[in-house]
């Protein structure tokens, strides 16, 4: 995963409550083997009409915010299903940072595994921050994570709180399952004591693994 | 010894080592697959050539995608097959149990997991899929994860996890006549709000709970994460155990004894301290249904819809207002009496054998009214043959229902199975959001009872005042 120290780009405002997963991407935009190309189908609902033309006041297809990097919303954004493909549509677009009063907990978790960098920020300088992005043309805002702050478009400077471990992941781009494979032994020496511990944890199967070619 | 909860030894229990930054590496018992957030997870074990480290302790369902109609095979909405045969071939080269289309046990995840004894108490178990909370109700430490997380499990059989804190949501006294589990655990939504739980292990105890039936337990904890909870759990208990005992992939015999001993231990110690408490007393909670788009805008189904204009903070006051239009509902009126064009009783929330037993009592001897379209979708092949055998379906086809094979349906509109546009549905799903059971689909989220009702009179009823039982 790209590591992500920093954006400075457009902020995109998106002043709405309980932003679903639903609503950013539709679920019948889901049947996908794949991770990529799900850009054009963020937040459709609200970006098209139903002949496909766009909506022409939804944030994004105006300038300056068709190449937002940024997206500012209100409190638990991202909330409902779980489908990570929420996030893939995010990132396809560009969007590489969301600021929110709060997140729900799946899709944040889910932001950090793609190297999105979702930031929580009091709800009254969410509101701020909102303020003026409908008022400056620029819209520009910094994300540091390096310093965990951010530069708004008055230049006025906020910092942030993220988890150690969450930091580092994005910090360094980190890949959890290498993370989680180097302790290899422990779990292993885990799953021995458990088998004898906990032997109905363990089921009795008939179905034998395919051989691998 | 300082007393734990039981959210704290379950976590205890799965520890495996603890990880830069204060995450923890935790050990995963039982991993749920289905073919929508599989397929790139799969994908990506290929590609950095990795295999599956405990086929032995994954199953798979085919359930969000998978068509309702009889004789029904891979064939779906446009782009549907796809995924049905991916996910097919992805098991089939794994050796992991998959419970296909047209497998005798195949049903909704979350129906299937507890029914079959493949969800335990005292167990971790996670899968690609918001409500897999739902068997937290067994005391098992369950929770949803994206397809990041689906891939590391299947490569590591491990989860890196920050530790949520937890919270206790006590439920006193004894729930009124006509009140189910499905009406609770709305009015407990209503009361703390979409995000009151978010980042919680929430606990769900008191009289009202120990008294439950397990079917109306996992009714509660499926729900847990519409008020954002994390994972939510029930303490299991001899109705827990009894529940178990039998169930095909639940240890048997002496194995079983064994493990009920294991299991009487997973409950919280007195004295265990959460970080938040809630209590509320169970007379106080009416019938619920939904008015809004937003499980959290709910109400006593007797009562009438709250006016935006007395919700103080501005953005609730915008959202409910937006909510009240997008709905074609009035503040101020009651929702009893809304006219309805479409009934679904199914979804993980309520499409097991007491649900469907609720429904038929109310609709027997009775016609569903001519303007609506009912639906009834058993959550499993077993529930399905369960009804069958006491003569529901039969019912319920007499009745005018559409009685149809088990999967997600029409909770999510997954499969194709929607409402229409602008169409008002009284759904046993979990759900509300604009457009969830379709594009301008209307949802009113309650239980069978009243969904059932609602279907004979073709308008939103209360069932006490049918007199129904």
């Amino acid at each position: 995963m790209e590591p992500f120290i920093q954006v400075k780009g457009i902020a995109a405002p998106l002043p709405k409550l309980n932003v679903d997963t639903d609503a950013i991407i539709a679920v019948h935009h889901v049947y996908t083997l794949s991770k990529t190309g799900l850009g054009k189908y963020l937040f459709h609902r609200w970006r098209y009409a139903a002949d496909g033309s766009e909506i022409p006041d939804f944030v994004l297809n105006h300038e300056p915010f068709r190449t937002a990097s940024v997206l500012v919303a209100r409190a638990n954004f991202g909330c409902g299903s779980s489908r990570e493909h929420a996030v893939w549509a995010l990132a396809d677009f560009g969007l590489r940072s969301i600021i929110a009063p709060s997140f729900a907990s799946i899709f944040y978790e889910n932001c950090i595994k793609n190297g999105i960098l979702p930031v929580t920020l009091d709800e009254q300088l969410v509101e701020k921050l909102l303020a003026l992005l409908e008022r400056d043309p620029a819209c520009v805002v910094t994300v540091d994570l390096s310093t965990c702050h951010v530069v708004f478009p008055d230049q006025s400077v906020h910092s942030f709180q993220i988890d150690a471990a969450r930091r580092e992941t994005l910090l360094q781009g980190l890949d959890p399952i290498t993370v989680a494979a180097a302790h290899e032994d422990d779990i292993a020496a885990y799953q021995c004591k458990d088998r004898q511990a906990r032997p109905w944890v363990w089921a009795q199967r008939t179905d034998q693994r395919a051989k691998l070619p | 010894m300082t007393p734990r909860t039981l959210f704290q030894k379950l976590w205890d229990q799965h520890h495996i080592a603890d990880l830069a930054g204060g995450e923890a590496l935790i050990h995963i018992d039982r991993h749920l697959l289905y073919e929508i957030t599989s397929p790139q997870a799969f994908e990506s074990l290929r590609s950095t050539g990795r295999v599956v480290r405990n086929p032995e302790l994954t199953y798979g369902t085919t359930d969000h995608l998978i068509s309702t109609d009889r004789g029904r095979g891979d064939d779906t909405v446009e782009g549907g097959k796809r995924l049905i045969q991916a996910f097919r071939k992805s098991t089939q080269e794994n050796g992991i149990r998959h419970f296909d289309v047209h497998d005798p046990q195949q049903g909704i995840v979350h129906v299937i997991a507890p029914e079959l004894g493949i969800a335990l108490p005292g167990v971790t178990l996670v899968c690609g899929d918001s409500h897999t909370g739902t068997v937290g109700a067994l005391g098992a430490w369950a929770w949803g994860i994206g397809t990041s997380s689906v891939e590391q499990v299947l490569a590591t059989q491990t989860l890196s996890v920050r530790k949520p804190k937890t919270m206790c949501i006590r439920v006193d006294g004894s729930l009124g006549h006509g009140v189910t589990a499905k009406d609770l655990i709305l009015y407990l939504i209503g009361q703390i709000g979409t995000a009151g739980a978010t980042g919680f292990a929430l606990e769900l105890t008191g009289q009202v709970i120990s008294e439950m039936s397990m079917e109306g337990r996992f009714t509660l904890c499926n729900m847990g994460v519409e008020a954002g909870a994390r994972t939510t759990l029930i303490a299991p208990d001899d109705i827990t155990f009894e529940y178990v005992r039998g169930r095909e992939f639940a240890p048997s015999g002496q194995a079983f004894e064994t493990a009920v001993a294991s299991w009487r231990q997973f409950a919280g110690d007195d004295g265990a301290i959460y970080d938040h408490e809630f209590r509320f007393d169970a007379g106080d909670v009416a019938p619920q249904i939904t008015w809004g788009t937003s499980p959290e805008q709910v109400m006593a189904i007797d009562g009438a819809v709250p006016d935006p204009a007395h919700i103080t903070d501005k953005e609730e006051r915008e959202a409910a207002q937006r909510a009240l239009e997008y709905m074609g509902i009035q503040a101020g009126l009651p929702v009893m009496g809304l006219n309805v064009d479409a009934v679904f009783i199914g979804s993980c929330t309520n499409s097991r054998i007491s649900d469907l037993q609720a429904a038929a009592a109310v609709v027997r001897g009775l016609r569903v009214a001519s303007h609506v379209r009912a639906m009834v979708v058993p959550g499993s092949m077993t529930v399905k043959r369960e009804a069958e055998m006491l003569g529901l379906d039969k019912v319920f086809v007499d009745a005018g229902f559409e009685w149809r094979e088990p999967g997600c349906s029409m909770c999510a509109a997954v499969n194709g199975d929607r409402v229409p546009e602008g169409k008002r549905c009284v759904s046993t799903s979990n759900r509300n959001f604009e457009g969830r059971q379709g594009p301008g689909a209307r949802t009113h989220l309650a239980s069978p009872a009243v969904a059932a009702a609602s279907a004979i009179a073709g308008k939103v009823v209360d069932t006490r005042n049918l007199g129904a039982g």
